[in-house]
């Protein structure tokens, strides 16, 4: 029982980090109607960012967080400006395959900077806490409640801010926003930053638990499709839930077959979901 | 030197076939498939299996690549050809990930990520020369051959329907076309042709393995169609032979640019292709070949058109 109920931890902390990329992506898809591929690399950009004003200028982690937002979210923003809007004309298939070329480049960027190795933050050495049969780390938690306060920001900004507000009715039906005056270029914009700056605090929480590499963002992409198509693609609240399953049911996977097959799972979900419930296992509506 | 350009020649075809795939699925059928080197290796593998354990004569071995390639691309995408088109892309980038997954994890089946290798080419690789010579020789054929027959289906009925289908699904839908089959025969066709294209770099290469079909095969090949113009076979075929000229002119770069390691120029390779492919993009995205718009047949007699 105790192994069973420490799976389903690592994959409750999993998930919760995992919410916020899968947000980003989430909120791109619905604002700008494409799949960003690119999210992972931005999440890996926003990792070396707070990792590098933690360890070479001694950040603390508070400090270092905003700073890895603020890297994605403006490497995201210029990625989107030079390279996927002017391609909109050309539908979002072109700007999904330029999303995936954009991937590879920001990837090898990072490669070409900082090499292969593996880098850790610099963290105090915590003891595990015990709770009965299983143990979580200080880190684990106190990163947990960081990405819970990122997600209740985002969530009071959509529900309370007018920008939100907009943001949600361009996601809901583009033209009628328009005509109710909301300028999509500026939406599309915001909508950016905080996709790819979500992404960036995503990756930075994922190496404070473990360590970066330049493939670190990317090898969480097949769990953040797989997070957000359970959630419904373009839902947020959705990708939320996605996410924590995702996390879950990878954990258990580690725990019942072999660590190798963690994102096979998340993909066999993605496909059993597609076949039963396109709109996502928390839709209320069919999708348009 | 010279066996340096038939070694060359030989990938640029085997690239041109898998342009063909590429070219089929998304240019012609506006499917974007980004697990290309997923149902390559699957190919890959299929007919090495089959030759290897299974005993089998080569040609039986490249039949097998392509209809295991075929199956694996309509199983993948069973759920999602009625779907919008950005699910088939997530999906087939998930599935070429996770094959390589277990193309290292199931070591019984696949050798693991020692992968296969005595794969036979089918005459002796001691005899360098004619060994060369005859796979730059089968390799080309089958170049042509798909060629022929891709321009043969892009002129026909079949290939005008499927770009109808690209163009506006509910359009053809209205028309009376019937749109999933369409895109499933399209994708099925498409894959199969990547796994013989997979097929025919293993018997040739005579080794197989999971590190050899990185996702990175997938950007070469989009780089190649969009560079040689992707609505139509010749431009497909042409990028391919473009690019591989044009990967080793990377290569060269990275090796000449001063005060770098060999990882750094390995990643400036691979920025130099990402770049080039989302400037194409932007800059030429109808390549150097661009898709003729064919003219509508006209019905020659009334009774014709009612007929049709």
């Amino acid at each position: 029982m105790g192994p069973l109920l420490q799976a389903i931890l690592n994959g409750l902390v999993a998930g919760t980090i995992l919410t916020l990329p899968a947000m980003g992506f989430s909120a791109i898809f619905a604002v700008l109607r494409y799949p960003s591929f690119a999210i992972g690399a931005l999440a890996s950009f926003g990792a070396y960012g707070g990792w590098y004003a933690n360890s070479r200028w001694g950040w603390p982690i508070e400090a270092a967080l905003p700073l890895a937002f603020a890297v994605a979210a403006g490497v995201g923003t210029l990625c989107e400006w030079i390279a996927i809007r002017p391609l909109e004309p050309s539908g979002a298939l072109m700007m999904a395959v330029a999303s995936l070329a954009l991937s590879f480049l920001l990837e090898n960027v990072l490669r070409f900077g900082f090499g292969n190795d593996l880098r850790g933050f610099d963290l105090p050495m915590l003891r595990d806490v015990n709770w009965g049969p299983v143990r979580i780390g200080p880190q684990q938690i106190k990163n947990m409640l960081l990405s819970l306060a990122v997600m209740l920001a985002v969530w009071g900004f959509l529900r309370l801010t007018n920008t939100g507000r907009s943001m949600r009715a361009v996601a809901d039906n583009p033209d009628l926003a328009r005509l109710r005056g909301i300028d999509p270029a500026r939406v599309a914009l915001i909508t950016v930053v905080m996709g790819a700056g979500l992404a960036g605090v995503g990756g930075m929480l994922l190496g404070l638990d473990t360590s970066i590499d330049p493939m670190t963002g990317t090898r969480l992409m097949l769990s953040i499709f797989a997070a957000a198509v359970l959630g419904g693609l373009g839902s947020i609240p959705g990708a939320v839930a996605g996410a924590l399953v995702i996390g879950v049911v990878e954990e258990l996977t580690v725990f019942a077959i072999s660590p190798a097959y963690r994102t096979p799972a998340g993909f066999l979900l993605i496909l059993l979901v597609l076949s039963w419930r396109p709109s996502g296992l928390f839709a209320r509506r069919a999708e348009a | 030197m010279l066996n340096y350009a038939i070694f060359v020649l030989t990938t640029a075809g085997i690239y041109a076939v898998l342009a063909q795939s590429l070219m089929l699925s998304w240019g012609m059928g506006g499917i974007v498939n980004l697990g290309l080197a997923g149902f390559f290796a699957i190919g890959a593998y299929a007919s090495a299996m089959a030759t290897k354990w299974g005993g089998l004569p080569l040609p039986v071995g490249l039949v097998l690549a392509m209809l295991a390639a075929s199956v694996a691309g309509l199983v993948v995408t069973f759920s999602t050809l009625r779907l919008r088109d950005d699910y088939l892309a997530i999906v087939t980038l998930g599935f070429a990930e996770v094959l390589r997954i277990v193309a290292n994890n199931e070591i019984w089946l696949t050798g693991g990520s020692d992968g296969i290798s005595g794969i036979t080419g089918g005459l002796s690789r001691a005899d360098r020369m004619p060994f060369a010579l005859t796979w730059l020789g089968v390799v080309t054929l089958v170049v042509i051959v798909w060629l022929a027959a891709l321009r043969r289906l892009a002129a026909s009925p079949w290939g005008r329907a499927l770009r109808a289908v690209r163009d506006d699904q509910v359009v053809a839908a209205v028309a009376g076309k019937p749109v999933t089959r369409f895109k499933a025969q399209a994708f099925a066709l498409s894959t199969a042709i990547a796994g013989l294209a997979g097929a025919l770099f293993g018997h040739f290469g005579s080794y197989v393995a999971p590190d050899m079909f990185q996702p990175l095969i997938t950007i070469y090949i989009f780089l190649a169609v969009t560079l040689g113009g992707n609505g139509r076979p010749s431009g497909a075929v042409l990028g391919a032979y473009v690019l591989v000229p044009f990967l080793e002119l990377t290569r060269f770069i990275a090796e000449h640019v001063g005060g770098i390691s060999a990882l750094q120029g390995a990643a400036l390779r691979e920025i130099i292709v990402a770049v080039v492919l989302l400037v194409l993009m932007r800059l030429r995205p109808r390549g150097l070949l661009p898709e003729r718009n064919q003219q509508a047949p006209r019905p020659s007699s009334p009774s014709e058109r009612s007929a049709s």
